[in-house]
């Protein structure tokens, strides 16, 4: 009875704690875009407009939820919910510190990678249930860069797979701590590149952001949407980009954990509480996505599939083999 | 498009109605598409949803006060509007303005180039998704625009020149302003070229898009920084110079391939040549008159009609009533083309000398231009509709009138 009013706690934490990562994720994505462009970003509500997410919240949740009358209903409606819950799933497989972990599963990392896939369905759905041209082809758009994506991402976390030798991310960050350069970022570095431009596809952000695309698709899946599932799907788009910071900061930055050789020249750093490493890689990652918002065009669909097909999954898998012939040797 | 061609379509091609309300339309353009996949099948422009009868509306004022018409025309650079129409009308009429106003006139319709190009980078960087340029840009124009506020007291609409002048004269201290922007914006372009020049993503976006020769350039129509894009050596303020750009130094950029980058590298180009061309123009600017002593102001009222002759009478509002039957501008009819920021804006005007236009028709560049969108957009994917678009600099108050 016990431990599962702990598990409840926890899960509440994690859950509470991302969200309001969440919302000011978007105060912060304004802020530096603001920044970035010669302007202020959001000042009016509260103190350097610091309450602006509370109050996008409140206006959003308000706001009639309007269903086009030709849209197919029910998908349309579970669609926002079936990208939400897939995307806010992967939260329990996370481990924020070495014993903070929600479920302790053996194949954590594929876990990710299916329910990322299942979630991809909710915008499928939402595009060709919503009956509109520009959601349709949105929602195609996102089918197939998600799926070309996936299979790069897969790739390059293959490599993490093949070193470390297990699915559990837990024991990745275990086994990535105990090599000699503490991260994998450093010997598997094409594998980094491929799994952060990945990254960025696999969440629809700048400069692949062609489903939502608003010059050309007005918003892609998202155009018939309103009022409070516009934001479900608003809050999964932020939630899958943290999850992909968490992924990089486990599997390529060495997660709680700093290298040991750094630790060997500052000795106090070992006393630094883990969670706040993995908080500054994550947050260092988040930054990046919005730095290259503000700074770089969009690509176009073929030239952003030729990527995927072209260059990623070839550097995937050479990454592969030397991550293989390396492990093979023994070295 | 009607009903029936729609359903006469086969089930492969994908038909989607762009616009007229679409972000990326540059205001009412509609394009009927068909697709197939992304790839564009075919493509046909609708104009005339910002139509407002301007050509007809002026056949019903007098000359001065028909100019603020050609103000609501391209409403980007409405200075070099007013000056085309100025200059058409000054030709009809064989006056010609003091060596200050041209000077003026062609410092002013060099700024606008600026804010037009500066509006068109903007449009066109945010279409192809690059967000920080499009802020950049308008934290310039917004300079600009100031300063035409210190200049004649309007920002967009300006009604600034006049027919044989200009309205006011820029004083020393606005002059000096103007200089120091034309340093600031030189550095600015420089860091737009920062942002895109080099940037892959930009010419993966725009080598070889909407790629247009240089006899299908010319047998399309296209002027300005889209046919120079294309290679060929076309600019009125060259070749039929009007104001003082005879007497000022300047380069026409000019492509190779046509293409959308072309373009872009073109118009960025003729920015930095219209800053020095303000800069040489403060230089160079004559002490004097700003209006011509020859120019009249036309009223027309219900007793009969007035003139007004140019001087001191145009400020106290000296009335002389002329004969009911009297000439006031010679009849005849004149064609008169200026480089508009867009390409050549023309204007047509009949006069039957009743003072007021018999007949104003505008050769608008955006209109020529639209109608080359669907050349362009042969075999290109939806993302080129949008570049293309936005290559071809258009504003849809010029093209419906």
């Amino acid at each position: 009875m016990i431990e599962l009013i702990i598990i409840f706690i926890k899960t509440a934490v994690v859950f509470g704690v991302v969200l309001a990562h969440v919302a000011y994720t978007t105060y912060a994505e304004r802020k530096i875009i603001g920044r970035a462009q010669a302007r202020m970003g959001p000042m009016e509500v509260g103190p350097y407009g610091l309450l602006q997410p509370i109050a996008d919240f409140i206006k959003i949740f308000f706001k009639e939820d309007i269903v086009p009358m030709n849209a197919e209903k029910v998908l349309f409606q579970i669609a926002p919910l079936i990208v939400l819950v897939f995307t806010m799933i992967n939260l329990t497989v996370i481990p924020f510190d070495r014993n903070f972990i929600l479920a302790d599963l053996n194949i954590g990392l594929l876990f990710i990678l299916a329910s990322a896939s299942v979630a991809v369905y909710g915008i499928i759905l939402a595009g060709w249930s919503s009956n509109s041209r520009y959601s349709f082809l949105g929602g195609l758009r996102s089918a197939s860069q998600v799926l070309s994506y996936e299979i790069a991402l897969g790739l390059s976390l293959a490599g993490v797979v093949l070193s470390a030798g297990s699915l559990n991310l837990r024991e990745i960050v275990i086994a990535q701590h105990n090599t000699v350069f503490g991260v994998y970022a450093i010997p598997q570095i094409i594998g980094f590149i491929v799994f952060v431009i990945s990254a960025f596809a696999e969440t629809n952000r700048a400069p692949f952001d062609l489903p939502e695309a608003e010059t050309e698709l007005v918003a892609g899946y998202l155009t018939e949407y309103s009022a409070f599932r516009y934001a479900l799907f608003f809050l999964a788009e932020y939630v899958a980009m943290y999850i992909m910071a968490f992924l990089c900061a486990l599997c390529f930055l060495g997660g709680w954990t700093i290298p040991k050789f750094i630790i060997d020249i500052l000795p106090f750093l070992e006393k630094v509480p883990g969670i706040l490493w993995f908080a500054i890689k994550v947050y260092a990652f988040i930054f990046l996505y919005i730095w290259v918002r503000a700074t770089l065009p969009r690509y176009r669909f073929d030239q952003l599939l030729n990527i995927g097909w072209k260059v990623l999954i070839p550097a995937g898998i050479v990454n592969l083999l030397i991550v293989a012939f390396i492990k093979r040797l023994g070295l | 498009m009607g009903q029936l061609e729609i359903e006469k379509l086969s089930e492969t091609k994908f038909v989607l109605q762009m616009g007229p309300h679409h972000p990326a339309t540059h205001g009412v353009l509609k394009l009927y598409t068909e697709f197939e996949g992304e790839r564009v099948l075919k493509i046909v422009p609708d104009v005339g949803y910002l139509h407002r009868g301007i050509e007809k509306l002026a056949e019903s004022k007098t000359y001065p006060s028909a100019m603020t018409l050609t103000d609501r025309l391209d409403y980007i650079s409405s200075m070099t509007n007013n000056i085309g129409y100025c200059l058409a009308v000054e030709r009809l009429m064989g006056i010609e303005p003091p060596p200050r106003a041209k000077y003026i006139r062609t410092m002013v319709a060099e700024l606008t180039r600026l804010s037009s190009h500066l509006l068109w980078l903007a449009t066109h960087a945010l279409d192809i998704g690059a967000m920080t340029v499009f802020l950049y840009a308008f934290r310039e124009r917004e300079q600009i625009l100031e300063l035409f506020e210190k200049i004649c007291g309007a920002r967009l609409t300006v009604s600034y020149p006049r027919i044989g002048g200009v309205r006011v004269d820029i004083k020393e201290k606005v002059l000096e302003e103007i200089s120091k922007f034309t340093e600031i914006m030189l550095n600015r372009i420089d860091e737009y070229e920062g942002l895109l020049t080099e940037n892959r993503i930009w010419i993966s976006r725009t080598k070889g898009v909407g790629v247009v020769s240089s006899e299908e350039a010319l047998s399309l129509g296209l002027t300005g920084p889209a046919l120079r894009g294309s290679g060929v050596y076309y600019d009125i303020r060259k070749l039929i110079p009007y104001d003082a750009y005879s007497e000022v130094d300047f380069e026409v950029p000019l492509g190779e391939n046509g293409d959308t980058y072309d373009r872009y590298l073109c118009r960025i180009r003729e920015m930095k040549q219209s800053a020095l061309i303000i800069r040489q123009c403060i230089e160079k600017m004559p002490e004097g008159e700003i209006i011509a002593e020859q120019t009249i102001d036309i009223d027309i009222p219900h007793q009969g009609k007035r003139k007004i002759s140019a001087g001191d009478s145009l400020w106290s509002g000296f009335i002389k009533f002329v004969d009911e039957k009297a000439e006031l501008i010679p009849p005849g009819e004149i064609y008169s083309a200026i480089e508009a920021p867009k390409g050549e804006l023309g204007f047509y005007i009949v006069s039957d000398g009743s003072g007021r236009p018999y007949r104003m028709r505008v050769r608008a560049p955006s209109f020529v231009h639209i109608s080359a969108i669907p050349k362009l957009c042969e075999g290109h994917l939806l993302a080129d509709v949008i570049a293309i678009i936005g290559t071809l600099d258009i504003v849809m108050g010029e093209a419906d009138r």
